[in-house]
C-alpha cells in the first residue's frame, strides 16, 4: 500500500504530492504490467504442467519441423526449401508458401539463448514461444488503450486480455501457431497507429509499418488490419475529422506496409492483386484527393472554392465512373471475383458450405454457437456494450477505432469460429475501458460522498479499494482531462500541460459533485465489479487448466478416480518411424499429415496445407471407393502404407468415421463417380445394420471395423452408439499391419499386385467363418466421454481454387 | 595355424557347391531339380528328356509323389531350384507337399513343370487353375483332331495329332526353326484372354475339339479349334517360369524318336519335332535364356560425374543403365533398340529411347520438365519371353532458388527507368522547394 502512505507523507505540500504521485503511479503500473506479464504467461504453461513439455495439434508440428529446418540449415536454405516428404509427387515449396513470422521468430530467439551459452532445445523454445508472446500481447493492449482512454484503462484491458480464454486456447504452452505471435502483432500494430494517429509523428508511423510486416509475415489474417484501418480513416473523412496526423497515420502505413508485404514470399505480388487490397489503396486515394481539398480551401476564398468544387466533382465525377467501371470489368472477369474462397465466405457465410467443402468442412470454419461466446469471452460479453457507450463519452479518433473494432470483429467471429480469436482483444479493450470508467466513477462517488475532509477520502479510498483500483483510478484520472480535449498537441507539451491544468481539476471536481452517484450504491455496485471480476478469472483459470491445455496429441479421461492417458497417436507414429523404409509413402486424411511427417518423418500425399483440392479429393475418393478400386488409387500414388483413426472401441468421437462424409463430399466434388446419396439412408448417416451397401464396402468402413468384432463379440461402436452392420468381412488388397493399444489408429499396408493370376475355373470352397472368442480386456469397457475433448481445432492455412472442370478419375 | 587353414578350406569345398549351385540373382540358371513321377517306369520310358537336361549340367532328383519323405524345403530353405511334375495321376502329394506348397515355391521365384494326361488328378488340375491355366473339366476329354491327326500304323480315334502352330517367339523357343510338327497326345486347356502373364506356346489346329474320344458327341464340345492350349508357359510377375502341358507322353522317348506323318500331307519327317521343341522350351523354363538384369542405374548432369540428390527445373541430365542377359553360363550384353526410359510424375513427362553402345550401356540425355515435383526415372521393360525389368529410382526435382532468376530482364527496362527517374524527380524537387524562396 505504498501510494496512499506517500501522498498522506505528501500531503502539505499539494503540487509535490501531485508529482509524487505520478511518479508512484507510473511506478506502480509498470510493477502491475510486470505482474501481467507473468500472470498472462504463467497461466499458459498448465499444458506442461498437467501434460508434459509437448508440440500440440496440428499445425504447430509443422511450424516445429520447419523451426527445425532453419535452426539446421540457416535462412537462405529455409527460404528455398523444396519439401519433397509432403504432398507426394507434388512435393511443396515451404520457403514460399509459409508465412514466415512464427518460425523465424522462434528461431532468432533460440539463435540468441544458444549465443549466450544457454543451450535449450529448438522443441522447448517452440514450446514457450506463444506464452511469452501472449504477455506480450498483453502489454501492446495496454499500449493500444491507454491511447484510446488512459492508463487506468489500459491496464484493466491489459490484465482482461493476458487471460481471455478465446486466446488461451490458441497460445497455451506447446501450441506453437501462427496466432500465438500474430495476435501481439495484431495488436501492436493497432496500437501504433492510434499513437501516430494521437500524435501525428513519423516515428511511430514507420513503427507502425514495420508492426504491419511483422503481422504480415506472421498471419494471413493481416489482411484484417489493412482492410480495418482504411475503414477507420474511411470513417474520420466523411465525419469531418480529417486531420494531417490523420494522414500521416495512413498514407505511410499503406506505401511503406505494401512495400515491405510485398517482400514477403508468400504474398508477393498479393499486395497489390488480390481484391483483400483494394480498399487501402482505394482510401489511400480518397485520402489524397481530401488533402488536397483542404489544402486549396486553405488557399482558396471561400467563393473560389465553391466553383472550384462543382467544377471539380462534376469532372472527377465522370473520371471516378469510368474508372470504377473499368475496375469492376476487370474484378468480374476472374471467376471467384478476385476474391479468395476464405475471403468471400467472410462476407457471405454461407459461400463456403455451398462451394468449398474443404473450407467447410474444417471444424473452425464453421459459425461459432452462443454459449461458445461464453465459454471463449464469458464476461466481457456483457462488458462490450457498456465499453461502446463509454467510447463514445466523448468520441474520438482514437475511441471510434475501438467502436469499430469491436464492430467489425463481432461480426467476423459470428462467421467462422476462428476468427473469434480476432474479437478477443476488441473485446478485452473494450470491456477494459467499460471497467475502468465505471470504477472511475464510483470510486470518485464515493470520494465525495464521504463525509470528511477532501483529503481523508484519499486515504480512505485507498484502504477500500485495491491497489489495482487505486491505480487506475489515478491513472485514468491524470490522463482524463486532455483526453476530452480535441485537437491534441504532441505528447511532449499534453504532459507540460497536464501539471499546468492540475490545480484546476478541484474546480472541476466541485462541478462533478453534482454527478456522484449515492454512496451505497456506488459501495454495492464496486462490489458486484470484483465479484464480476472474480468469476472472471475463475472462468479463465478453469479454462485454462481444463479445456484447452490438452495438446491432443495425448488424450487423458479420468473415470472411477483413475487417470487414463490415450497416447495411441504416438504409439502408431513411433511404429511407422521405427517399421518402415524411410522414403516409404504414408497415406492418411489431411487432418493427420502434418503430424506424419514431424513426428514419423515419413512421406504423406496430402496434409493440413490444404493447397491443392484435387489431391485431397484423390485420397477422399480412394477413402469412399471399394477396396480394389481404392487399392489401385493408392498404389498409382506409390503408396505403402494407409491408416485411419477409429474411435469405436473407446469413444473418441473426432475419428475418421465421423469425418467421413466430408471425404465423400470433397472427393465427389471432383470425381462425380462418388455421391453422398449413395452413402446416406433416407439422409441420415449410419454405419448399422441399415446402412447402405455402399457404405459398408467403402475403404473407410472396411479398414475401421476390421476385425472389431473381435473385441467385444457384438462389434458395439460407442462412438455411434449402435452394432456396427458388417462384422464379419476379409481384407484382400490390404493388411493389417499395426493397430495401436486402444484402437485409435490403424495402420494398414497395401498388398503388392498378386504374382500369378489365377484361372477362371471356380470352386464351392466352404466358407469358413472362424469363431472369436471375446475377450475381456478393461480398457476395452472404458466409457468416455469426450465431449471437452471435441473442443480440438484442426487449421488449414490455405484454400484451393477449386477446378471447374469435373473429370473423371485419371487414374483409371 | 596349419590347422585353422585345413578347416577353412575343406569347409568352403563343402559349401562351394551349395552356394555355387543355387539360384541366385547371379546365376539365375536353376540347379537342383525335384521330379515327381507315378511310378519310376516314367523315369525310363522318358530318359531321353531327363538326360538332355542332365547333360546341361541339372541335377535331378527324381522322388515318387506319394513318397512320405518328400519335401521342398527344410529349415525354410527350398531344397530344389525347380520342380517337374510328371505326376499326373496324383491324388494326393507325400510329405509336407500340397497346392499351397507348390504355389509358395512358385511364388518364391522358383520355376515348375507339370505335364498332365487323360484323368489328370483334381489336384493337378487345381495347381493349373492357381496358374492360370483351366483344363478341360471333362476328366476323359481328350484334344481329338480329324483333319490333323498323325499319320500311324492303325487308324485310331486321332487323339494322336500333330501341330505345329508355334508361338513366335525366338526368346522362348529358340532361334533355330523348329521343323518337324510336334505329337501331342492329350488334354486340352484354355487361357483367359486377359491374363497377361500366361503365353500359349503350341495350340491346337483350328479344326480340333476337345471330347471324350470313346463317348457320343450329344453336346458341342466347350473347347474347340485354335482357341485349345496344348502347351502353355506362365512368366509369374516376380519371373518365376512355368510349363504347363496337356501330355505327360509327349515328353516320352517314343514320341521323341517316332517319325511323324500329318494326315493329308504327303511329307513325312524322320524325327517329330517334341524333342527339340521341349529341350529350347525347357531352357527358357530353366532361366537359360531370355532372363535380363539391369544394374548400375546412374545419372547425372550433363558435364558431371556425381549423382546429385536433386535436380532443378530445365537441368540437362544423362541417365544410363547397363542391361545383360544370361545365356546360361555368363552374363551378355543385351542388345535391343526398344528401351525407354520415362521421367514420371503420376504420367511420364519425358519417355525417351536408350541408345546403346552394344556393351551393355544404355543410356539418354534429356531437359528435367519446367515442373517441380518428385519425379521418377523408370524403365519399364515387358518384351515377349523376357523377363520382366521395371526400374524405378525416386528423384525430387525444385525449382530455382530465388537466387537463381535472372537479374536485370530487358522487358523490365522501362521499370528500372521509372523508379530512378522518380527518384531523381523527387531528389529535384525537394532541392527546389527547401532552398527556392
Amino acid at each position: 500500500m505504498a501510494p496512499p502512505e506517500a501522498s498522506s507523507a505528501a500531503f502539505p505540500n499539494r503540487y509535490a504530492s501531485n508529482a509524487l504521485r505520478h511518479a508512484f503511479g507510473d511506478v506502480l503500473s509498470y510493477f502491475i504490467l510486470l505482474l501481467i506479464g507473468v500472470l498472462a504467461f504463467s497461466i499458459r504453461i498448465f499444458s506442461v504442467i498437467k501434460y508434459e513439455s509437448v508440440i500440440h495439434e496440428f499445425d504447430p508440428y509443422f511450424n516445429y519441423r520447419v523451426t527445425k529446418f532453419l535452426t539446421k540449415q540457416g535462412i537462405y536454405e529455409f527460404w528455398n526449401w523444396f519439401d519433397d516428404r509432403t504432398w507426394y509427387p507434388l512435393g511443396r515449396v515451404i520457403g514460399g508458401t509459409v508465412y514466415p513470422g512464427l518460425t523465424l521468430t522462434a528461431g532468432t530467439i533460440w539463435w540468441l539463448l544458444n549465443s549466450l551459452n544457454i543451450p535449450l532445445s529448438v522443441e522447448t523454445v517452440c514450446v514457450f514461444t506463444a506464452p511469452i508472446f501472449s504477455a506480450l500481447a498483453s502489454w501492446a493492449t495496454y499500449l493500444l488503450t491507454k491511447e484510446v482512454k488512459g492508463a487506468g484503462a489500459g491496464l484493466t484491458s491489459a490484465f482482461l486480455l493476458a487471460m481471455v480464454p478465446s486466446y488461451i486456447s490458441r497460445s497455451v504452452a506447446g501450441s506453437y501457431d501462427n496466432e500465438a505471435v500474430a495476435i501481439f502483432a495484431l495488436i501492436f500494430t493497432f496500437g501504433l497507429y492510434i499513437k501516430t494517429l494521437n500524435t501525428g509523428s513519423l516515428f511511430y508511423a514507420t513503427l507502425n509499418a514495420l508492426a504491419y510486416f511483422y503481422m504480415v509475415c506472421s498471419w494471413g489474417g493481416y489482411t484484417f488490419i489493412i482492410n480495418l484501418i482504411p475503414m477507420h480513416v474511411l470513417l474520420c473523412v466523411v465525419t469531418g475529422r480529417y486531420s494531417s496526423r490523420l494522414y500521416i497515420a495512413y498514407a505511410p502505413l499503406v506505401v511503406l506496409g505494401t512495400l515491405l508485404a510485398a517482400s514477403v514470399p508468400v504474398v508477393g505480388f498479393n499486395a497489390v492483386m488480390t481484391s483483400e487490397h483494394f480498399a487501402s489503396f482505394l482510401v489511400f486515394i480518397i485520402i489524397h484527393v481530401v488533402a488536397f481539398v483542404y489544402y486549396i480551401k486553405g488557399i482558396l476564398s471561400p467563393k473560389m472554392f465553391k466553383v472550384a468544387v462543382t467544377l471539380v466533382v462534376s469532372v472527377g465525377l465522370a473520371v471516378c465512373c469510368a474508372m470504377i467501371a473499368v475496375l469492376i470489368a476487370l474484378v468480374a472477369s476472374s471467376p471467384t471475383k478476385g476474391w479468395s474462397g476464405r475471403s468471400l465466405s467472410l462476407l457471405d457465410p454461407t459461400y463456403a458450405s455451398k462451394y468449398i467443402p474443404i473450407i467447410a468442412s474444417v471444424s473452425e470454419h464453421q459459425p461459432p454457437t452462443w454459449p461458445s461466446y461464453f465459454m471463449d469471452i464469458n464476461v466481457l460479453a456483457f462488458l462490450v456494450p457498456a465499453g461502446i457507450i463509454a467510447c463514445f463519452l466523448p468520441l474520438s479518433d482514437a475511441s471510434s477505432f475501438a467502436v469499430l473494432y469491436i464492430a467489425t470483429s463481432a461480426y467476423f467471429s459470428g462467421v467462422m469460429v476462428r476468427l473469434m480469436l480476432v474479437l478477443a482483444p476488441a473485446a478485452c479493450i473494450t470491456s477494459g475501458i467499460a471497467l475502468s470508467e465505471a470504477f472511475d466513477v464510483f470510486t470518485r462517488s464515493i470520494k465525495f460522498q464521504l463525509p470528511g475532509v477532501l483529503s481523508n477520502a484519499e486515504v480512505d479510498v485507498g484502504e477500500t479499494s485495491s491497489a489495482v483500483v487505486e491505480a487506475q483510478n489515478v491513472a485514468g484520472k491524470t490522463d482524463k482531462p486532455e483526453e476530452t480535449s480535441k485537437d491534441r498537441p504532441s505528447r511532449k507539451k499534453k504532459k507540460e500541460r497536464v501539471h499546468e491544468e492540475k490545480p484546476s481539476t478541484k474546480a472541476k471536481a466541485e462541478k462533478k459533485r453534482l454527478l456522484a452517484l449515492p454512496l451505497a450504491a456506488s459501495v454495492i455496485s464496486l462490489l458486484l465489479l470484483v465479484f464480476l471480476g472474480a468469476f472472471y478469472v475463475r472462468h479463465c483459470v478453469w479454462a485454462a487448466a481444463e479445456v484447452y491445455s490438452a495438446p491432443s496429441v495425448v488424450l487423458s479421461y479420468r473415470s472411477h478416480g483413475r487417470l487414463h492417458i490415450f497416447d495411441d497417436f504416438r504409439e502408431a507414429y513411433a511404429w511407422l518411424r521405427h517399421n518402415t523404409d524411410v522414403n516409404d509413402k504414408v497415406a492418411s486424411w489431411w487432418d493427420y499429415g502434418y503430424q506424419t511427417t514431424a513426428m514419423a518423418n515419413r512421406t504423406v500425399i496430402v496434409d493440413n496445407n490444404t493447397w491443392n483440392n484435387t489431391h485431397i479429393a484423390t485420397v477422399g475418393t480412394a477413402m469412399s471407393s471399394p477396396e480394389r478400386a481404392a487399392w489401385e488409387i493408392f498404389h498409382s500414388l506409390d503408396v505403402k502404407y494407409v491408416f485411419v483413426i477409429f474411435g469405436g472401441l473407446i469413444g473418441y468421437p473426432s475419428d475418421d468415421i465421423n469425418k467421413f462424409l466430408w471425404m465423400v463430399r470433397i472427393g465427389g466434388g471432383l470425381f462425380p463417380h462418388i455421391k453422398e446419396a449413395d452413402y446416406l439412408r433416407d439422409g441420415s448417416y449410419r454405419i448399422d445394420s441399415k446402412a447402405t451397401p455402399t457404405m459398408l464396402n467403402c475403404l473407410m468402413y472396411k479398414l475401421s471395423y476390421y476385425r472389431f468384432v473381435e473385441t467385444d463379440g457384438k462389434a458395439f461402436d460407442k462412438v455411434r452408439q449402435t452394432e456396427i452392420g458388417k462384422k464379419y468381412f476379409k481384407l484382400t488388397h490390404f493388411e493389417e499391419v499395426f493397430t495401436t493399444h486402444h484402437w485409435m489408429v490403424r495402420i494398414y499396408k497395401l498388398k503388392p499386385p498378386k504374382n500369378r493370376i489365377r484361372g477362371k475355373t471356380k470352386k464351392s470352397k466352404p466358407v469358413q467363418f472362424s469363431l472369436f472368442c471375446s475377450k475381456n480386456n478393461s480398457d476395452v469397457h472404458l466409457q468416455v466421454d469426450f465431449n471437452l475433448l471435441m473442443l480440438w481445432q484442426k487449421t488449414s492455412s490455405r484454400n484451393s481454387s477449386r477446378s471447374g472442370a469435373q473429370k473423371k478419375n485419371p487414374w483409371h | 595355424m596349419e590347422k585353422f587353414w585345413v578347416i577353412f578350406a575343406t569347409s568352403i569345398f563343402i559349401l562351394l557347391p551349395f552356394t555355387c549351385n543355387s539360384f541366385s540373382l547371379e546365376t539365375p540358371t536353376d540347379r537342383r531339380v525335384l521330379v515327381l513321377l507315378d511310378d519310376f517306369a516314367i523315369k525310363s520310358s522318358h530318359s531321353s528328356y531327363f538326360n538332355s537336361l542332365r547333360s546341361r549340367g541339372f541335377d535331378l532328383d527324381f522322388k515318387l509323389a506319394d513318397d512320405p519323405k518328400v519335401a521342398l524345403q527344410r529349415y525354410g530353405q527350398y531344397l530344389y531350384d525347380a520342380l517337374i511334375l510328371f505326376c499326373p495321376s496324383v491324388e494326393r502329394f507325400g510329405g509336407s507337399i500340397d497346392v499351397a506348397a507348390i504355389i509358395n515355391f512358385v511364388d518364391s521365384g522358383h520355376d515348375l513343370i507339370i505335364a498332365a494326361d487323360v484323368n489328370a488328378s483334381d489336384l493337378i488340375r487345381e495347381v493349373a487353375t492357381e496358374c492360370g491355366v483351366d483344363f478341360d473339366e471333362d476328366p476323359s476329354a481328350m484334344v481329338i483332331d480329324h483333319t490333323g491327326y498323325a499319320v500311324s500304323e492303325t487308324e485310331g480315334d486321332h487323339t494322336l495329332i500333330v501341330s505345329a502352330d508355334f508361338i513366335k517367339s525366338d526368346v522362348i523357343l529358340g532361334s533355330k526353326k523348329i521343323t518337324a510338327p510336334v505329337l501331342f497326345q492329350g488334354i486340352g486347356h484354355s487361357l483367359n484372354p486377359v491374363n497377361s502373364l500366361v503365353l500359349k506356346v503350341l495350340s491346337a489346329s483350328p479344326s480340333a475339339y476337345s471330347a471324350n474320344p470313346k463317348s457320343k458327341l450329344s453336346t458341342p464340345p466347350l473347347l474347340t479349334g485354335s482357341a485349345i492350349a496344348l502347351v502353355s508357359v506362365i512368366q509369374a510377375r516376380n519371373n518365376a517360369r512355368i510349363l504347363i502341358s496337356g501330355s505327360l507322353s509327349m515328353f516320352s522317348n517314343r514320341f521323341f524318336r517316332s517319325g511323324v506323318q500329318k494326315s493329308g500331307s504327303s511329307t513325312k519327317h524322320e524325327k517329330s519335332g517334341n524333342e527339340q521343341f521341349l529341350t529350347e522350351i525347357s531352357k527358357w523354363v530353366f532361366h537359360e535364356r531370355g532372363h535380363l538384369k539391369a544394374v548400375n542405374v546412374k545419372h547425372h548432369k550433363v558435364g558431371e560425374t556425381d549423382e546429385p540428390a536433386l535436380y532443378r527445373i530445365n537441368d540437362e541430365l544423362v541417365y544410363s543403365v547397363e542391361i545383360y542377359e544370361w545365356s546360361g553360363e555368363s552374363w551378355e550384353p543385351y542388345v535391343a533398340d526398344d528401351v525407354q526410359v520415362q521421367f514420371y510424375m503420376m504420367s511420364p513427362y519425358v519417355l525417351k529411347t536408350l541408345s546403346n553402345d552394344h556393351k551393355g550401356l544404355y543410356s539418354a540425355s534429356f531437359k528435367v520438365p519446367d515442373v517441380y515435383g518428385v519425379f521418377q526415372f523408370k524403365v519399364e521393360y515387358q518384351k515377349l519371353g523376357y523377363t520382366s525389368l521395371s526400374l524405378a529410382k525416386q528423384i525430387p526435382v525444385r525449382p530455382y532458388r530465388h537466387n537463381e532468376y535472372e537479374r536485370f530482364m530487358p522487358t523490365a527496362y522501362p521499370y528500372y527507368g521509372a523508379a530512378f527517374s522518380t527518384m531523381a524527380g523527387f531528389f529535384i524537387f525537394s532541392f527546389v522547394h527547401l532552398y527556392n524562396k
